[in-house]
């Protein structure tokens, strides 16, 4: 290698190394990672925010109180802590939403993704994005002041201003919109020649939605079902405006109920004084509320990884 | 000029421009010894010796999977962006080691040019695709003569001159490929890579991109990997030719098997895998 | 249907008695898309007929009451939302962005702690919103002592609808080809200036609609604001960040709980407004969607 380099059309090369230092990459690189780690100290501050009065409240009130007893009465005299009936009415309105959403929702899911031409697919999906993006006090609104004047007229049994089946049917159509997206969206990736499989086989339509598209979808219509319950069991407003603020451990569903997160509004609106057993009730709530739909967003989500890795 | 100018011509391509100078003699810009490119634990490439004259048209080819590409982007480092792609061997440019611990892969970028498979011009104006290279490494210049010194050497200025604002993705298959090569002009390379240039068009568009490549050999020096062996033997110097070859483990590693001037390797191949390729044998 | 190795007629191949069941279950499936259609349509025209008597200027140029229904308007609650909410906006979608970009661009998928903020970011989109009242009410209005004030609010529902951003504009991002930061890095464009200049302008559209559906979300949510302050009857427009206020979803809620019907009125014609706010960030959103729907 004798020649020397010849002169180029960018003239002689000189280094490689970086001409001038940039510190700026390195600095944007961890701004933008700080911006990531906001959502890490989201998560570590509801822990924070939920634990420490919730230690506070187990070392006043027993455990076994809280999770067996049928009495909520916190603001009472006596105060009782048994927080069953919360968990009950939050069960029994999630309960009513799902009996609503989940036909509804996956038969439109259904609908969508197998029987829909392009054009009213296109139209209707975001459609049904309406209502989830109805806000909840407007839902409320409704709850109370149509839908339970109405179910009072039409139904036979009877039912109070603030009830358990009004709200639980609202927020069951708050939650149509995720049942049929997410469902329909595990559809969707359900490839082709499973389909094809078996029309050839000269199954209907009906056939292959039922017997091959729905199985094949299920662990996804599974998660999109526990994602909208785990939406269900959280929300807050419909359940307060509509199903109201008392305590009652019943199965009557004509009933006003009061549910978790109804009682954290409640309570947390109200001007509770800081470190006192009422205030430290609100996050021992909350924190049984958190760990519920964690666990239920948890399992959504390790399905919808799963159905992903099948077809994907 | 250097003295390598003035190398005898010992060798004359078939149809090539210009004259090769014979290995021993040339003038390199990249010598390679022993570049072996791994994925992770996967060796793609292994063992790879040769020499880039510099402005020739050197081309590599061979089947698909032969790791052709994967050595191209080795020159300019753009497999660093890979998360677990790294080469071993070494790879010279001019004296400097191109995989040192000193050396800057952004300025290794803005030294070698690379142009794609698909042309991908940026989503915004003709001008602001040409003008976005001399930007980001803070040329000084006036930006509109460089526009149309970068587009006149690509070949394009006559037929855009009057439509700089429009978005470039308006122009057809062929004027966006070498817009592309006009944008990786304007950041004045010494070298310019191309992978594939040719194959998402048409033959006509491939003929206007082939003369361009000969054209800019007098000022650049090119190395172009090719599916289409006519088109390595229509514009090559010197022609590289890679095979995958399958180890006792079963994985395929890319191998080169011949390089050589690009008539010797097209008339009189020592290796008989390339003469089966270039027959049509095989591949 | 016809089995393959029997020759059956023409007839049958028509296939009888199928096509009854095959057509209960379309219109079933029809049907059940309807009655979530009807219900929708049943609320939207029962809160415009219950509104509408009450839409007028008196909504916006009064401040809220619960003496009179016939003077009282929403103005607080109104200036209170621009005011969260520009708020919210200023602190989320620089944020959100912020954070897609560094997963979408710069984070290691191998890296054990970017799964696990993927995965957080995640299981955040689906916490409950009360449980963020909770976190504001803990944290925010006491631990870091900004008290119930807008700020707070901001904050909280900040949080709240950051993972809403953050997932549409990775996926903003994620729709940008690789080949446009192939061609920016090859010509010596450093990662920065390839995201900054080439990914983020292409993505904008993405990252403008699911920013504004956010918002939207933000601007609807009362849940948390209940247990930060906002309940109480605000007579006054907010001067500041750290000042009293309430929103119009709270102010709803509140007129909702009145007991005489001249309230009830009030509240739909103030879900009235709120519904076309936030119909026309919708609309705002799906014409920027379409206007600059991918080009490549």
């Amino acid at each position: 290698m004798a020649a020397r380099h010849s002169a180029t059309a960018s003239g002689a090369p000189s280094s490689l190394a970086r001409s001038r230092p940039r510190y700026g990459e390195a600095l944007i690189k961890a701004v933008l990672m700080l911006a990531a780690l906001v959502s890490i100290a989201t998560t570590i501050g509801i822990v924070v925010s939920l634990l420490e009065p919730t230690l506070r409240f187990f070392t006043e009130v027993s455990a076994l109180e809280f999770f067996t007893s049928t009495n909520w009465g916190p603001l009472f005299e006596p105060p009782t802590y048994g927080v069953l009936p919360l968990v009950s009415a939050t069960l029994i309105t999630t309960g009513i939403a799902v009996v609503v959403a989940v036909p509804l929702g996956l038969a439109a899911a259904i609908y969508l993704s197998e029987y829909a031409r392009p054009r009213v697919r296109k139209f209707c999906k975001p459609a049904l994005e309406v209502l989830a993006g109805i806000p909840t006090v407007v839902f409320g609104f409704f709850a109370l002041s149509f839908i339970t004047p109405l179910l009072r007229g039409v139904l036979p049994f009877e039912i109070e201003i603030f009830n358990a089946l009004s709200a639980g049917l609202v927020v069951g159509f708050m939650i149509i919109p995720i049942v049929a997206s997410l469902s329909e969206d595990a559809m969707a990736a359900v490839p082709a020649g499973l389909r094809e499989g078996s029309y050839a086989l000269g199954a209907s339509k009906m056939v292959t939605s039922l017997r091959v598209v729905l199985p094949a979808a299920f662990s996804g219509i599974v998660a999109a079902v526990i994602l909208a319950i785990s939406r269900g069991a959280g929300e807050t407003m419909i359940v307060y405006m509509a199903g109201g603020g008392q305590p009652n451990f019943t199965l009557d569903i004509g009933k006003a109920m009061q549910t978790m997160a109804a009682f954290i509004a409640q309570a947390g609106s109200g001007d509770v004084p800081v470190g006192t057993v009422d205030y430290n009730t609100i996050f021992a709530v909350g924190s049984l509320l958190f760990v519920m739909t964690f666990l239920m967003n948890l399992v959504s989500a390790r399905l919808v990884r799963k159905f992903r890795e099948v077809y994907e | 000029m250097s003295e390598t100018e003035t190398t005898t011509m010992k060798n004359i391509a078939v149809n090539a421009p210009g004259a090769p100078r014979t290995i021993e003699s040339l003038d390199p810009v990249f010598t390679v010894s022993g570049l072996s490119v791994f994925y992770g634990e996967y060796e793609a490439v292994r063992g790879v010796d040769m020499v880039i004259g510099n402005r020739e048209i050197t081309a590599m080819i061979g089947p698909s999977g032969c790791g052709k590409s994967t050595v191209l982007r080795c020159f300019n480092r753009m497999n660093d962006l890979i998360p677990g792609a790294r080469a071993e061997g070494k790879i010279l440019y001019h004296d400097e080691d191109l995989y040192g611990d000193h050396v800057d892969p952004i300025e290794v970028r803005r030294r070698i040019g690379m142009v794609f498979q698909k042309p991908n011009p940026f989503p915004k104006s003709i001008y602001d695709n040409i003008a976005y290279g001399p930007r980001v490494n803070g040329l000084k210049g006036k930006m509109d003569d460089l526009v149309e010194e970068a587009l006149t050497r690509a070949a394009l200025w006559d037929e855009v001159k009057d439509k700089l604002k429009q978005n470039a993705l308006s122009l057809s298959g062929g004027q966006q490929q070498r817009l592309c090569i006009a944008r990786a002009i304007a950041v004045k390379p010494e070298v310019i890579l191309m992978d594939e240039p040719c194959s998402a068009l048409d033959p006509i568009a491939t003929t206007k991109i082939e003369d361009l490549m000969q054209e800019l050999a007098r000022d650049y020096t090119i190395v172009i990997v090719t599916h289409n062996m006519q088109q390595a033997a229509r514009v090559s110097h010197r022609t590289a030719f890679f095979t995958a070859e399958v180890d006792d483990k079963g994985e395929r590693h890319g191998r080169l098997v011949e390089f050589d001037e690009t008539s010797r390797i097209f008339t009189n191949p020592t290796d008989k895998r390339t003469e089966d390729y270039i027959t049509g044998r095989f591949g | 249907m016809a089995v393959l190795s029997t020759p059956r007629s023409a007839v049958q191949l028509a296939g009888k008695g199928q096509p009854v069941r095959e057509h209960l279950f379309r219109i079933a499936l029809i049907s059940s898309l309807a009655i979530a259609f009807i219900f929708l349509a049943a609320l939207l025209t029962y809160v415009l007929v219950e509104g509408w008597p009450r839409l007028d200027s008196r909504l916006w140029e009064n401040m809220p009451s619960i003496r009179d229904p016939e003077i009282a308007g929403a103005q607080s609650a109104i200036t209170g939302t621009l005011w969260v909410i520009s708020l919210t906006a200023l602190f989320t979608i620089p944020t959100g962005i912020a954070a897609a970009i560094y997963l979408e661009e710069y984070a290691d998928k191998s890296r054990w702690w970017n799964r696990v903020i993927e995965l957080n970011i995640q299981n955040l989109a689906s916490v409950p919103s009360i449980v963020y009242g909770i976190l504001g009410l803990g944290i925010i209005a006491r631990a870091l002592a900004l008290g119930f004030s807008v700020i707070t609010a901001s904050i909280t529902l900040g949080l709240l609808v950051l993972p809403v951003v953050i997932i549409a504009s990775r996926e903003a991002i994620r729709a940008v080809p690789p080949s446009i930061r192939e061609g920016s890095l090859a010509l010596g464009a450093t990662q920065w200036q390839t995201i900054s200049r080439q990914v983020l302008p292409a993505a904008i559209p993405g990252i403008a609609t699911g920013s504004i559906l956010a918002l939207s979300r933000a601007i609807g949510e009362a849940a948390p604001l209940l247990m930060l302050g906002a309940v109480s009857f605000i007579r006054f427009n907010p001067d500041g960040v750290f000042a009293s206020y309430t929103v119009l979803p709270i102010q709803i809620f509140n007129w909702i709980s009145q007991s005489r019907e001249g309230f009830h009125y009030l509240a739909a014609a103030a879900i009235v407004i709120l519904l076309a706010i936030l119909l026309l960030m919708n609309s705002a959103a799906i014409w920027l969607r379409n206007r600059y729907q991918k080009r490549w």
